[in-house]
């Protein structure tokens, strides 16, 4: 009930019928049901055309989806993903202290470095870095402007496939992590160096507890964005006739001329790693979240938890009360 | 220039030959005449802060022309002044957080960001420097809490990773700290789920955490809504009580009243006139110190 005395005027203006009673019923959106319906419609026929056309051959990809070469590709490709993934965000993050730092050729050569490799078509990196023995016959390690040598070997038995590969994925990739993870230290507040350097924390401790972590927030989604843009990329290794997944099909289909179904074992592939790479972000993001929001947002899993608890559990109570 | 000591034994002698003698007997009188009974309990042998003649420029510009102040142990010292008269530049100056072009400062008589080598002061390397530091707290008009640790963590932090304390032993005297301020039972809140004043008493408990001679504040109140003003008061003046130095840069009048030993009025990078609350407030000798409080107290205010 209202405890404000209605006002004075009472006489003059009609009184306010009391409402209290009445059931509150929500506006309708007649409109938001047509969409609904109409891509529901769409998604069916998507989903009915990819059931019912026979030219999809299932059971073609069914039968290679595991084959033992699809899976040794499968290996490569993971391998090649994640190497040059953790070797690329390494140097990544050397590149970006240096561009971050007061020395005038750190910054210069940082910049230079991620300048070449963004503007040079990774097509083109690969196959250089696979015909370095061209340019280049004999790689050595020594004292330079002298005849000392610690090591010495013929360049294309240093840089197999593989090494060509990594070095190409690894390069590139420094190149893109290094404006991300530079992006991420730049959204730090500079107080907070400074309230770590009033405190006495030691420069190391400053950047990787204080700073990093709180980097790791904007560093993280265009990380995942890399990573999984990196997953696809090792495809483009074909061209060195390297064994990942993506050259793995296409050696399989140029054989048995199944081009569409083989292409859609490596498409199934790469989005499974694409699933669990996402779910891996979402908790990762959540952990570094602590703090950023006042308070967390419930996990799936914990939703679904709650579900079952309320829904499921309480249920034969739910007459009872 | 300008030099206040607000006890006289603490002057260096090359301060006192510089002083006018006007100076000296406000200076010798501020021990007796301040009406705080809790400042006689003080028991501080450490943390004396002086210095002498500082100047700063960034740029083309001049922030401090010349400062020279003494703060003897466990003094209080309120610096007031309009913005950009280099209050909050002067403050930087002491922890090293800003370097000085010139001039020096020393903390129970041992520079500070430098050490004598011939007759040059060769700036100290990062690792002592930070040493010094933990000698020295800050608290911030922002806050600057780390937002991704919780309101313990944050207090613990620097003692673990600068001072190699157990984490056990640090936890116990966090919670303590925290107890002070009256956070403990906020002890697990992350500083976005705490309110400004909160935040800034957790700020405190974390300068307190490395057990400093001296405290400074820098504006401490100045970000926070007005009914959260004093809750942040209250524990700097608990601290005032304590025998830590405190040097407090702050525009609460009333609060630099209540419990500062010496007021210090700065414009323009230099220090006009300092002395008791008293003879700050009720007599002003510069007609700059005059007109900056006619504008800043309301009329009702009356010392």
């Amino acid at each position: 009930m209202s405890a404000i005395a209605p006002p004075a005027t009472a006489d003059t203006a009609p009184p306010t019928p009391d409402y209290s009673e009445y059931k509150l019923v929500p506006a309708r959106h007649p409109w938001r049901w047509v969409g609904t319906v109409v891509v529901a419609a769409g998604v069916a026929a998507i989903a009915w055309s990819l059931v019912t056309n026979p030219r999809w051959e299932w059971g073609v990809v069914a039968q290679w989806f595991t084959a033992q070469s699809v899976v040794n590709g499968l290996v490569e490709t993971l391998k090649l993903t994640a190497i040059s993934g953790v070797l690329g965000f390494v140097l990544g993050f050397i590149l970006a202290l240096m561009r971050l730092s007061a020395s005038p050729l750190l910054v210069s050569v940082s910049w230079t470095f991620s300048w070449i490799f963004r503007s040079t078509p990774l097509l083109v990196q690969l196959l250089l870095w696979y015909n370095l023995g061209y340019l280049y016959e004999k790689i050595s390690l020594g004292i330079p402007f002298t005849d000392v040598r610690f090591f010495e070997a013929q360049t294309t038995t240093l840089i197999s496939q593989f090494a060509a590969a990594v070095l190409g994925l690894t390069l590139n990739q420094a190149a893109y992590s290094a404006e991300i993870i530079r992006g991420g230290i730049l959204s730090v507040d500079q107080g907070q160096l400074e309230a770590a350097s009033a405190l006495g924390i030691p420069a190391w401790q400053r950047n990787t507890r204080i700073v990093l972590p709180q980097a790791m927030r904007a560093i993280l989604p265009n990380a995942f964005n890399e990573i999984i843009g990196l997953v696809k990329g090792t495809s483009i290794v074909y061209v060195l006739a390297y064994s990942e997944l993506f050259y793995t099909v296409q050696v399989i289909y140029n054989r048995t001329q199944q081009v569409l179904p083989l292409l859609l074992v490596a498409t199934l592939w790469y989005v499974v790693i694409t699933s669990v790479l996402s779910v891996f972000q979402y908790y990762i993001e959540r952990h570094f979240s602590k703090g950023a929001v006042r308070n967390l947002p419930l996990t799936p899993l914990q939703k679904a938890r709650k579900f079952f608890a309320t829904h499921v559990a309480a249920s034969p109570t739910k007459d009872a009360r | 220039m300008s030099t206040i000591a607000a006890r006289k034994e603490s002057k260096t002698t090359a301060q006192a030959a510089d002083e006018a003698p006007a100076e000296t007997s406000a200076a010798a009188s501020a021990g007796t005449t301040a009406a705080r009974p809790a400042t006689a309990d003080r028991q501080a042998t450490r943390g004396q802060v002086d210095i002498t003649n500082v100047r700063k420029s960034f740029g083309a510009t001049e922030v401090l022309k010349g400062v020279s102040l003494s703060v003897p142990p466990g003094g209080v010292a309120v610096i007031v002044g309009p913005s950009g008269s280099g209050k909050s530049t002067l403050l930087r100056t002491i922890n090293h957080l800003e370097k000085v072009d010139g001039g020096y400062i020393t903390i129970d008589g041992e520079l500070v960001g430098y050490e004598v080598r011939g007759n040059k002061l060769h700036e100290l390397r990062e690792k002592d420097i930070l040493k010094q530091r933990t000698n020295i707290g800050m608290v911030f008009q922002s806050f600057n809490l780390f937002p991704h640790l919780t309101a313990l963590e944050n207090v613990i932090e620097a003692p673990i990773v600068a001072q190699k304390r157990s984490k056990a032993e640090a936890r116990k005297r966090g919670l303590e700290l925290l107890d002070r301020v009256g956070l403990k039972d906020r002890a697990d809140a992350y500083p976005r789920q705490l309110s400004g004043g909160q935040q800034q008493r957790v700020a405190i408990a974390r300068a307190l955490a490395l057990d400093p001679k001296i405290l400074l504040f820098d504006e401490p109140t100045s970000a926070l809504d007005p009914e959260l003003v004093n809750e942040v008061l209250d524990v700097i003046r608990e601290l005032a009580t304590s025998g830590t130095t405190l040097i407090v840069v702050t525009h609460e009048m009333g609060f630099a009243r209540d419990v500062a030993d010496t007021v210090v009025f700065m414009d323009d990078g230099l220090i006009v006139e300092s002395g008791t609350p008293q003879d700050i407030f009720a007599n002003p000798r510069e007609e700059r110190t005059r007109s900056f409080f006619s504008k800043v107290i309301e009329p009702a205010f009356n010392i």
